[in-house]
């Protein structure tokens, strides 16, 4: 097993909430077996928020349904081990893994219209799952319902319950997806880029609301995202994913001032930047995003990596500490990497030599 | 002073609901113009009317009130024939590249279509200007002989980018053409729009939501809200120093890749949603989520006026922080 993403001691201590290992998720396609999830390994800690990042199709969003068993054995196939409060949930049978989910665990996800019931007003799923999982019933769960309306700032709640989903705009509806994920008092809440469909100024009101709410409650979140701004003010941690693999991890200060993974520096570098003046080439990320049924050999970011050697297309490097980090910091790259026959970016600077390092080649 | 390329005057474009009498004004009143080689940012959130707006500057709708004057000529009052010829010098990039590709033509017929439509170039010729316009846009050019499925959505927009220098335009809207793409190819399209501009002395109205992408590709910016444009201001002057409430609230609300600016940033959180075009508020539209809001902009809607040298907001209580814009927090605004 490679290094765990994260603090880990060996034995799960108290504060561990969420343990992944070793996870798979693979889907048969017409064209070949795409192998969109290879070998994940991430702990979240009670009330941590760790933001898993990544490009489309990199496998964020299938690490997050295979993790809940949310992937039915008919699409895909998923293995490894899935540990929450110490409970193995890849074992579970699937009557207990949907206690937990909703319960112990509460999924968001981006667009609120389809996870919301279009012909039921909002009070009536909201008491449903208070029903469900509370035990909750009558007057007691639809003013519970009321409350939580109105913790998650909906004007005028007691009317608002009796809304259909599509009398609400889309920021309102991931309100009330909020409102509906913290009505358990989850310790974990799996947040899948759920402000990606709205607008900025929504957007902004919904992340600092869930991130009150999170922080008054100690609920941990893993924040599935594309957005290297929505990480940085919300994360604790973040892990970076590429193409199926966690390619870097570190706390997201660390992250950002030292990233040490090529693919990292690439998002960094080919964002424009609200917060500069001066008009910079953008240095885009040559390429594409390898095919997950045939993904490349060894380093599957070398295709698009100006600084590769031989070594980077013949084995494939391990999540390994970057040398000198005093945080745990993991990358997976040889460059950044102190092993044989690797590191020749340890200490690197990216920026003090403005013109792409020339691929080295040593045999 | 020089003819703008593009002049708006008081455009205003309507839509007919269903229902009795039910009318959107989707764009109600705007005017501005665009200099040649000059890229004027459009930004606003989704349903204030900039793709409208854009449609409206190509005459891909019929504004209902208003003129678009192209190189000095008012192209509202054209008809087909002479339209035609004066479109061959505007053109569109959508933000779907793949809705606006037909599946089953090549990239090369998509490309040859506009040519043939516009009578541009001879047959013979056609094949070799393709190869022209693939070269530009940085496809290989056996892309002619393939169909738009086998291109990712980076290499469709290159297309689609492709398709509207065919005709060799002088001006371009790019309707959000870099928000469906991740950001590494996001780099890749903006570097590609700028060295084009440079090389064909292009202009361009970029309509888009993203202010980070904005400020990188703009010389100026225009700010729209509800169907009204309440700021325009040249790039450095908007960004440096915001006036309008809703710019200033657009400008905090962008989050920002980096941790400890983040720390730092107290944001302006707006109260409500944005109220329906069908019935926009009385007086300023942005007044219901205006932290300055005060008796006069229930009754009185705020004309754009002239605050410094090109600089131009509708409010009546202008911001006036110098930096206001995104590392510092404004100091009057209601952060909670």
């Amino acid at each position: 097993m490679e290094n765990d993403v994260g603090h880990a001691p060996q034995h799960p201590a108290p504060a561990k909430l969420l343990e992944v290992a070793g996870l798979v998720a693979e889907f048969r396609t017409r064209a070949g077996t795409v192998r969109a999830v290879d070998g994940i390994n991430l702990t979240v800690m009670a009330g941590e928020t760790l933001a898993l990042v990544g490009e489309s199709g990199c496998g964020k969003s299938a690490t997050a349904l295979s993790m809940m068993r949310l992937i039915s054995p008919s699409v895909g196939h998923v293995g490894g081990s899935v540990r929450f409060e110490g409970t193995e949930l890849m074992s579970l049978p699937p009557s207990a893994v949907r206690a937990i989910r909703g319960r112990r665990i509460a999924m968001i996800f981006q667009d609120p219209m389809t996870s919301l019931n279009p012909v039921l007003p909002i009070g009536l799923q909201l008491t449903e799952t208070l029903k469900a999982h509370l035990g909750l019933r009558g007057a007691a769960a639809r003013e519970r319902a009321r409350e939580l309306l109105a913790r998650v700032g909906i004007p005028d709640p007691a009317r608002r319950l009796r809304d259909f989903p599509h009398q609400l705009s889309g920021g309102m509806r991931q309100r009330v997806m909020i409102a509906m994920s913290l009505s358990c008092n989850p310790r974990l809440i799996l947040a899948d880029e759920i402000t990606t469909a709205l607008d900025v100024t929504i957007q902004a009101v919904v992340l600092d609301l869930l991130k009150q709410l999170s922080r008054d409650a100690g609920t941990a979140i893993l924040l599935i995202t594309h957005d290297l701004g929505v990480v940085a003010g919300m994360a604790d941690r973040v892990a970076v994913m590429y193409a199926g693999q966690i390619v870097e991890t570190a706390s997201t200060a660390t992250l950002f001032a030292r990233p040490a993974m090529p693919y990292t520096w690439g998002l960094l570098d080919s964002l424009p930047r609200m917060d500069e003046d001066s008009r910079r080439r953008l240095v885009p990320i040559p390429g594409m995003p390898p095919s997950l049924i045939a993904p490349p050999p060894g380093c599957r970011f070398a295709p698009r990596c100006t600084y590769r050697r031989d070594i980077c297309t013949q084995s494939t490097p391990d999540l390994a500490p970057v040398p000198g980090a005093a945080a745990p910091h993991l990358v997976r790259c040889w460059a950044s990497q102190d092993v044989a026959g690797g590191g020749w970016l340890i200490g690197h600077n990216r920026h003090a030599q403005p013109s792409a390092e020339q691929p080295e080649v040593v045999s | 002073m020089t003819v703008p390329l593009v002049a708006v005057e008081d455009l205003a474009v309507t839509f007919r609901l269903p229902g009795f009498g039910r009318m959107l004004h989707a764009v109600d009143g705007v005017s501005f113009a665009i200099r040649r080689g000059e890229t004027l940012g459009l930004v606003g959130e989704s349903g204030c009317g900039k793709s409208t707006l854009g449609r409206a500057v190509l005459q891909l709708v019929t504004p209902s009130r208003g003129r678009v004057l192209f190189d000095g000529q008012d192209i509202t009052q054209l008809g087909t024939v002479r339209m035609r010829l004066v479109r061959r010098h505007m053109q569109m990039v959508f933000q779907d590249p793949y809705a606006s590709l037909n599946p089953r033509m090549t990239i090369g017929q998509t490309l040859g279509e506009s040519l043939i439509a516009h009578q541009l170039e001879r047959h013979g010729a056609r094949a070799l200007r393709v190869s022209e316009l693939l070269d530009a846009v940085g496809l290989p050019r056996e892309a002619a002989e393939r169909y738009p499925h086998e291109f990712s959505g980076g290499q469709r927009q290159r297309v689609g980018i492709a398709r509207a220098l065919a005709v060799r335009p002088d001006f371009i809207v790019a309707d959000e053409p870099v928000s469906a793409l991740d950001v590494s190819i996001q780099a890749q399209i903006l570097n590609l729009i700028e060295d084009l501009q440079a090389q064909f002395g292009l202009t361009f109205l970029f309509i888009a939501h993203d202010l980070a992408v904005v400020r990188h590709i703009s010389d100026r910016v225009a700010v729209m809200y509800l169907g009204k444009i309440v700021e325009i201001a040249d790039r450095t002057a908007f960004f440096q120093r915001p006036r309008h409430p809703y710019s200033l609230a657009l400008l905090s609300a962008v989050p920002v890749p980096d941790p400890a600016t983040e720390a730092r940033r107290s944001r302006i959180m707006l109260q409500g949603d944005v109220p329906s075009p069908m019935n926009p508020p009385s007086g300023c539209r942005f007044r219901t989520r205006c932290w300055k809001a005060g008796e006069v902009c229930t009754t009185v809607e705020p004309p754009l006026r002239e605050l410094a040298p090109g600089h131009w907001a509708a409010c009546h209580h202008p911001a006036d922080v110098p930096g206001a814009s995104v590392t510092a927090a404004p100091a009057a605004a209601p952060a909670h």
